[in-house]
């Protein structure tokens, strides 16, 4: 299995999030993250799904989605011809003796402190999904009391836009 | 003595839909409630007939429909036969079929239904009523989520809550079900969209940015499969029911005299070639005829069209015609190299790339490029005639074989019948055993597998071409799951015909179980002739006010179908009480490769022994070549 990243312009109406995931589960794809927000066109929403099949099947799945009438258009975004982020927000034990060592990570990662209690410090920290990772790993021996992580957003390198070719193709 | 004068006049009659759409095409938009504006609004599409039941949700839709001159309502007794019988409708026609029926369980109801018309691209529109919009999501009485419910078997579906909409969603869902790969279509309209005051006018603007289906072919595509055409040695039209949803069963007739290539014709396909064109080969799959089988086996070249490489025509996919190339021909695009990979995938409308293939194998044979097929069409006319497809006749029993009574229905009422089939072992033998000469004379639930489809579909056919005789065939099993559709056909003077082809179980499950279960026949006898007749179908049939007959002896077989073909003014129903074991041949058993066709138990066929011979005759001399050596 491989794990490929779809950009899914949908129109931008109730129930349509309902009968994309419903789409991946009933053909038997599971979906590794998703995310969903407007686009700079109001009646447009784009979802970023990341899928962990091989080539054959997510050939189907894209077909598969096309049929849907409410989606506008399907492009997988290639890992090197695209910009992947996703966002995580951690709660990590910070008391007096910890807390120099836990900023000094937040340093080395570019992450931010969000939230500061007496014995926490709450980070934010954007990225691939392997700096995301890596930077788990170097709290983990503080204590990670609490974490959320966003679905995945992605979008393709250079000047062309995938929502105005679906505008005009429209 | 009451002072008349002081009494109010009558109100004047509420004027007709049809009136008032009269009205919003001279002076535009018209003030109507919901409910009219949805009437109005299946009038404009073109509906005739709606197969529905009332209920409280839908209930403001009932009343501007009482009014409608141009729409028939036909009230059934079950949703499930609502929904069958505009499949049937539908099929019979190519029109879209409409049915109707209220939130909660009529909604539910219609489930199998919509299921059944989603495998087999059926096009229908079902109307469902809703709770108000306020009340939805609070578990309200008869409330069920139908749009999310049927998302996974609808083409499209909608939740109407704006009566504004109404016009606009009734255009799109009938475009949408009838183009393209057709389909069915919900509409669900919450109650207080129905009550509200709205505006109606026709025709609605609507835009479907994400529904652009391609009719036209790719000429490449085309000029690629003209080239394989012309260099196979053994190819086969593998058609399918895309054929007969897409009207191209007269290109397809075209092209085949042009190419002279042998055709198969799948379940949902039967009647797109007719059965009596010499290079017909019959039907492919579990319960094919042995020409059609093997010919897909040994073929160099499958010419798939408006087929989709099904698991019961496949078998074991990895075995299936492993040498064959394969050019796949669908208007849906996500059915190509689905299943079986394609050499050449041709997106389109099915008469669309008949049309362009005729063109460019015309022209092909204009340039001397003409395939070279004879030894290939001389072998399969050899399975043909060697393997025809036939059935013992009990021996020395008064017993009567199922068969034979569905060939002498086919038979008696003649290519110009519809025939509608349940599902087993009679609808594999309506399959093999009627002749078909027209497509849309043979409906039945091929993807899905409904039983109880036959009764509530042949009622659909018969509204939509009352002139033609509509045979239902179906099983006794399948009967007993929606034959209260005969109220419906009996009170509404639909005189269909139902063969129950009787015999007292749930036959193709017993089959399986006869030959992988050691006949251990758990939960199929139905008793509804061996020992016991519960129901007496014939006592059944008049309690509805139909005729009843029943026919038990070989010799009465001809004289109870002339009998039933005679009786045109109520729906008849014939108990064929028949022998209980026949079975269904050939077989393929289930996940096994075609090549394991058996022609009866544990029999197979001796396919080309002449070309065996042959064959080991060369190996044979090889290798004495070889030790002299």
């Amino acid at each position: 299995m491989s794990k490929h990243t779809l950009s899914v312009l949908v129109e931008n109406k109730p129930g349509v999030l309902a009968r994309i995931a419903a789409l991946f589960s009933r053909r038997g794809f599971n979906i590794d993250s998703l995310a969903v927000g407007p686009t700079e066109h109001p009646e447009i929403s784009r979802m970023t799904v990341v899928v962990d099949v091989e080539a054959l099947p997510l050939e189907q799945v894209t077909k598969q989605l096309n049929k849907l009438v409410e989606v506008l258009k399907v492009v997988e975004l290639e890992p090197n011809a695209s910009v992947q982020r996703e966002i995580l927000l951690v709660k990590v034990r910070a008391d007096v003796n910890s807390r120099s060592h836990v900023l000094e990570t937040v340093q080395l990662f570019r992450a931010k402190v969000v939230d500061v209690a007496s014995d926490t410090l709450t980070i934010e920290v954007t990225g691939n999904r392997d700096k995301l990772s890596a930077f788990l790993e170097v709290l983990e021996p503080f204590g990670v009391k609490e974490l959320v992580q966003s679905g995945m957003v992605a979008i393709g390198r250079g000047s062309r836009s995938i929502t105005d070719r679906a505008l005009r193709s429209a | 003595m009451r002072d008349v004068s002081d009494a109010k006049p009558a109100p004047p009659p509420a004027p007709s839909p049809s009136q008032i759409a009269e009205q919003a095409r001279a002076k535009g938009p018209v003030q109507v409630t919901g409910a009219q504006s949805l009437v109005l609004s299946l009038e404009a599409v073109g509906v005739d007939t709606v197969f529905g039941i009332p209920g409280g949700a839908i209930l403001p839709a009932y009343d501007p429909l009482l009014d409608s001159t141009k729409v028939r309502h036909i009230l059934v007794r079950h949703e499930q036969g609502a929904g069958h019988a505009a499949e049937g409708y539908a099929a019979a026609t190519g029109k879209v079929g409409v049915c109707m029926a209220t939130s909660g369980p009529g909604a539910t109801n219609l489930v199998t239904a919509i299921a059944d018309a989603y495998m087999d691209s059926v096009p229908i529109v079902a109307i469902t009523g809703q709770v108000s919009s306020t009340a939805i999501g609070t578990d309200a009485f008869q409330e069920a989520d139908i749009r999310g419910i049927t998302m996974p078997i609808t083409k499209h579906n909608y939740l109407v809550t704006n009566p504004l909409d109404i016009p606009r969603v009734v255009a799109e869902a009938f475009h949408i079900a009838s183009t393209g790969r057709p389909g069915p279509v919900l509409v669900d309209i919450s109650k207080d969209a129905l009550q509200a005051k709205t505006e109606f006018s026709w025709p609605p603007k609507f835009d479907l940015p994400g529904y652009r289906p391609v009719a036209k072919p790719h000429t490449k595509q085309i000029r690629e499969a003209a080239r394989l055409i012309a260099e196979a040695r053994k190819p086969v039209l593998y058609v399918g029911g895309g054929v007969v949803r897409g009207n191209a069963s007269q290109a397809l007739r075209e092209f085949v005299e042009l190419t002279q290539i042998p055709v198969v014709t799948t379940l949902m396909a039967r009647g797109a070639v007719p059965d009596s064109h010499p290079l017909h080969l019959g039907m492919p799959g579990m319960h094919g005829s042995v020409a059609a089988v093997t010919a897909l086996q040994k073929s160099d070249l499958l010419i798939t069209l408006g087929a989709r490489f099904d698991d019961r025509v496949t078998g074991q996919l990895s075995t299936f015609a492993p040498e064959a190339k394969v050019i796949h021909a669908d208007i849906d695009p996500a059915e190509i190299s689905k299943n079986r990979v394609a050499d050449v995938p041709i997106v389109g409308d099915v008469l669309e790339v008949l049309e362009e293939l005729t063109k460019a194998v015309a022209a092909d044979h204009a340039e001397g490029r003409t395939g070279d097929y004879d030894a290939w069409r001389e072998r399969a006319a050899g399975w043909k005639a060697t393997f025809p497809l036939g059935y013992t006749t009990p021996d020395g029993e008064e017993t009567v074989a199922p068969q034979q009574v569905i060939e002498r229905i086919g038979a008696i009422a003649g290519p110009e019948s519809t025939y509608v089939a349940g599902v087993g072992q009679h609808q594999m033998w309506a399959a093999q055993f009627v002749q078909y000469e027209r497509p849309n004379a043979w409906l039945n639930s091929g993807g899905l597998g409904t039983m109880g489809y036959a009764v509530p579909a042949a009622m659909g056919a018969k509204v939509a071409e009352p002139e033609r005789t509509v045979w239902a065939i179906d099983g006794d099993g399948c009967f007993q799951m929606t034959n209260q559709e005969l109220a419906t056909c009996v009170i509404n003077n639909i005189p269909i015909k139902v063969a129950v082809i009787n015999n007292s179980s749930l036959g193709m499950v017993r089959q399986w179980q006869s030959l992988f279960y050691n006949q251990r026949y758990s939960n199929t006898d139905l008793h509804t002739s061996v020992g016991r007749r519960v129901p007496d179908f014939v006592k059944l049939a008049e309690a509805y006010g139909c005729v009843g007959l029943r026919c038990e002896r070989p010799e009465d077989i001809d004289a109870t179908i002339q009998k039933a073909m005679e009786i045109n003014d109520v729906p008849v129903v014939v108990d064929f009480v028949v022998h209980r074991d026949a079975m269904v041949w050939p077989m393929v058993p289930a996940g096994v490769s075609n090549d394991a066709i058996q022609v009866a138990k544990d029999t197979a066929p001796q396919w080309d022994r002449e070309e065996e011979q042959e064959e080991q005759a060369v190996i044979d001399q090889l290798e004495e070549e070889g030790a002299q050596r």
